[in-house]
């Protein structure tokens, strides 16, 4: 490797590189992103590689291994170029017939392709509707690139800002065009990164910090991670950028240490960028100097938050600290430092290549660029996804997630992490944008969206959402510490059928006093699933202080009961119930007995005729005086 | 040091720069309710007792006085109704962890007698978890060996094994805890080697 001396010492290269690469020649392309890889990946790619040997093709195709394409539910994935013939969940057994028939004789192998309800099977990974929906500006190389090849990201233009940057820019025009182009923090907030650049920038005080923020705590959520570990060189290049802008010499990346993968690849990243001397002095001959170090945290999801992250790197407890004054001015060691997400962070390189004006044309208003979100839940399609900001709930529900599965109705769609608000249906048609979805009582947050079904109990999930938070939280502040506790505790009792009205009160009440009175943004947003879900489903609320769960979730609240008109006395509940409660005589109508009943919901699993279902509120007790 | 004047409770104040809105109050003979702050102490901002509301710009804000610096022209109020509902809703939750502690006299001085809220025990010893202990054990006495463990509802108070070998003949941390808890956790460690020491808050009990 040779340490590039220019811009046109890296633009000669990219054309070596370019050159290289034979683009009639047959590349697999093996997706090993986390998802991938737990489902055996790297045992497809072993074998693809002894079959390429055994037909006698070695050398005559190339082995990819990429980063995480989003879909990873039909993972291992494996894309074939240059046709991108898209194949999923493929598995050793078809990697034979894969190179004899599609590598060897360009024939596709229906099988295993993606099968759509309406259209039929789809060749082209590009065409598949998750994707065409679609628009992947950040995360789209992912899956052209081998993760852990700096050339793959040079060949793709990559450092091209940064050559940009440092030759034909000054700083403050850097920072001036990400001011332009109001690029929004993608991490929690959506504060405008340009102001806070310009901040840290104008702050008295040396050195000055940039920090890359990987922690990704928010359970099923795992955009930055899939960037990190799959694209880690325009994270890297970003914050070299704004290193530059800044004029900060020295930057960090606070990678969770669960995140092994990416923990790896970027290490790789800054050795392989440090040996090309895009780190490190004199950066291309510009005078500029930027070192990065990682740094692995031990994961709480409250290590993520600003204050906490920075008390870690300096080896002190990772809890929040309060700030009133900025840490774009006091941050690490009390210097002035500017920490982003990891999406924050990539996007600059693109804003640098194609400018503001550019960047200005995807999103609304005053949410610019595009946003990665965890589309999970009960929708068909799960992944992650890359959309323009302002496209609404439903196009990403429907068009891209693929609806709702088992014909079952949408209920509710909750943003942002564990503190996110459920949105109702009628908002459906909300742009998903920074303000629009703080203005329903959600937001933006990392960028989670979890999909509900008609099945799901609200109560339910906003006692999870408060339960996941009480855990979570440091216990340093007496609001969201205890305020926490006792809003858990009234939820239970509300599943329970324990509460009346006054405890809603109560819950309301704490709800407003943990926002307003915590110390980070952890408790200030805690109550925001219980205040949605009181605000979109107060009647849900109303049915359990009554006794009734609409959904028949809540334990407490529902009954097992089997309907004498549609028993057929197959005595096959009789045989499964673990706890002896169900009896009958064979061919004879079958009972329950509540008192023995633990409600494991067993006899409702195996009855094939639908004679046993869940009864909740009046009609338990109706059912109740059948019996007797 | 830079003068700074602002305003609290109506009355014009005057202070240092760098100084914070409780310090400020203090030295104006306003006194703001607190249990986590300690003038030897760096901020802390969690009791949340402190919390009062600020206007700059024609914009009110609530902020925790024990950190927030003074800035010429902040109009303070430490006793708007917001304020004060904070204040006795946090009393509430402390009683229902503990009926004493430090946030009794508060309770006092609330008039509240009991918390609409319920837990089903105590702990062993009563602790607001102020951490003034855990801090100046480590910040002024650079001992370390009082820390927190656990994390949310879990949190705690503990001895660090091993560095509070010389805790028993040390003891000051026995001034800054108002609750009695860490009277209470060196007394354990005392009674595994000599017999229990008749302390003040066993008296108390
Ligand atoms: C409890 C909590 C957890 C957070 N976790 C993360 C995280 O995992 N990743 C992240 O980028 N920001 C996280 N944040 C937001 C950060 O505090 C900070 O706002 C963000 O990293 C700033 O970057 P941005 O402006 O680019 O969004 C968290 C905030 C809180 C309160
Ligand atoms: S499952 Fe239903 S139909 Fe079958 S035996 Fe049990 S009660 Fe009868
Ligand atoms: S032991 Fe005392 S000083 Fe320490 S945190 Fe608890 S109440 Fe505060
Ligand atoms: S890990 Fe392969 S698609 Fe996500
Ligand atoms: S005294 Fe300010 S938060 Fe405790």
């Amino acid at each position: 490797m040779r340490k590039l001396q220019s811009t046109s010492d890296m633009e000669k290269l990219r054309k070596e590189l370019l050159r290289k690469q034979d683009s009639s020649k047959s590349c697999i392309s093996i997706c090993s992103g986390t998802g991938c890889h737990a489902y055996g990946s790297e045992k497809v790619v072993s074998a693809f590689e002894n079959e390429l040997k055994k037909q006698k093709l070695e050398g005559k195709v190339e082995i990819k291994r990429t980063g995480c394409h989003g879909f990873c539910e039909k993972g291992p994935i494996v894309v074939i170029y240059p046709e991108e013939i898209c194949y999923l969940q493929v598995k050793i057994e078809d990697v034979k017939e894969i190179v004899s028939r599609t590598i060897k004789a360009g024939r596709i192998i229906d099988r295993l392709l993606y099968t759509d309800l309406k259209t039929g099977k789809v060749v082209h990974e590009s065409e598949i509707p998750f994707y065409k929906n679609q628009t992947r500006l950040i995360f789209g190389n992912n899956r052209k690139i081998e993760s852990k090849s700096i050339e793959d990201y040079i060949a793709l233009d990559g450092y091209n800002a940064l050559g940009k940057a440092l030759s034909e820019m000054t700083p403050k025009k850097v920072l001036d065009e990400i001011k332009k182009a109001n690029l929004r923090g993608r991490g929690g907030g959506g504060f405008p990164a340009g102001r806070k650049w310009e901040s840290v920038c104008n702050a008295p005080g040396e050195p000055k910090y940039v920090i890359v923020n990987c922690d990704e705590g928010d359970p099923g959520a795992y955009m930055d991670r899939s960037l990190m570990e799959g694209n880690p060189h325009s994270v890297i290049e970003g914050l070299i950028i704004g290193a530059y802008a800044i004029g900060s010499h020295k930057g960090y990346i606070y990678v969770r240490q669960e995140y092994p993968l990416a923990v790896e690849n970027t290490e790789l990243a800054i050795k392989q960028a440090e040996e090309y001397g895009l780190l490190g002095k004199n950066i291309l001959n510009s005078g500029f100097d930027f070192t990065i170090k990682i740094h692995r945290g031990a994961g709480a999801f409250v290590s993520g938050e600003s204050s906490a992250l920075m008390s870690a790197i300096e080896g002190k407890v990772g809890e929040p600290r309060p700030k009133y004054i900025h840490t774009s001015e006091k941050g690490l060691w009390d210097k002035p430092t500017c920490l982003n997400n990891v999406e924050t962070w990539a996007n600059v390189p693109f804003i640098i290549n194609k400018g503001a004006d550019w960047f200005k044309t995807f999103g609304t208003e005053n949410s610019k660029g595009t946003k990665i979100f965890s589309l999970v839940g009960n929708v068909n399609n799960t992944g992650l996804v890359e959309v323009p900001m302002g496209i609404t709930l439903r196009e990403i529900i429907y068009n891209i997630g693929g609806g709702i599965p088992n014909g079952k109705k949408f209920k509710a769609v909750q943003n942002g992490g564990p503190s996110g608000g459920c949105i109702p249906e009628t908002q459906l048609d909300l742009p998903v944008d920074f303000d629009e979805l703080n203005k329903v009582g959600s937001m933006m947050g990392s960028g989670g969206m979890i999909v509900m079904d008609e099945d799901t109990c609200m109560v339910d999930i906003a006692r999870y959402f408060v339960k996941f938070l009480s855990q979570e939280s440091c216990g340093k502040c007496t609001p969201c510490r205890e305020g926490l506790r006792h809003m858990l505790r009234i939820l239970d009792n509300i599943a329970d059928g324990k509460a009346a009205e006054e405890d809603i009160k109560r819950l309301e009440e704490l709800s407003e006093f943990v926002k307003e009175a915590s110390l980070c943004a952890l408790g200030q947003t805690a109550p925001n699933p219980v205040l949605s879900t009181l605000k979109y489903f107060r009647d849900e609320y109303d049915a359990h202080l009554q006794g009734e769960c609409p959904v028949k979730v809540c334990k407490e609240l529902i009954q097992y009961y089997i309907d004498p008109e549609k028993c057929k006395g197959c005595g096959l509940c009789l045989n499964k119930c673990p706890t002896g409660a169900i009896s009958g005589e064979k061919k004879g109508v079958h009972t329950i007995d509540v008192g023995k009943c633990i409600k494991c919901g067993a006899c409702f699993e195996v009855c094939n005729f639908d004679a046993v279902s869940k009864i909740s509120g009046k009609e338990r007790n109706l059912k109740e005086l059948t019996y007797n | 040091m830079e003068n700074i004047s602002l305003k609290i409770n109506g009355k014009n104040v005057q202070a240092k720069k760098g100084m914070t809105i409780i310090q400020a109050a203090q030295q104006a003979g306003i006194t703001i309710p607190n249990l986590c702050h300690d003038d030897r102490l760096e901020p802390y901002g969690a009791c949340r007792f402190c919390m009062v509301e600020i206007e700059k710009n024609g914009r009110k804000k609530l902020v925790a006085s024990c950190c927030y610096p003074v800035e010429n022209g902040l109009a303070v109020n430490t006793k708007t109704e917001k304020v004060e509902n904070i204040r006795k809703m946090l009393i509430e939750l402390l009683l229902a962890v503990s009926p004493s502690g430090s946030h009794i006299e508060l309770a006092k001085e609330y008039g509240i007698k009991e918390s609409r809220f319920k837990l089903e025990s105590s702990p062993e010893a009563p602790c607001d978890l102020c951490g003034l202990c855990v801090r100046y054990c480590t910040d002024i006495k650079k001992k370390n060996a009082v820390c927190f463990v656990g994390r949310g509802v879990d949190r705690t108070v503990a001895l660090v094994p091993g560095a509070s070998d010389g805790c028993s003949s040390c003891r000051e941390c026995f001034d800054v805890c108002d609750a009695g808890k860490m009277v209470y956790l060196v007394d354990m460690l005392q009674e595994i080697s000599c017999p229990p020491l008749k302390s003040k808050f066993y008296q108390n009990l």
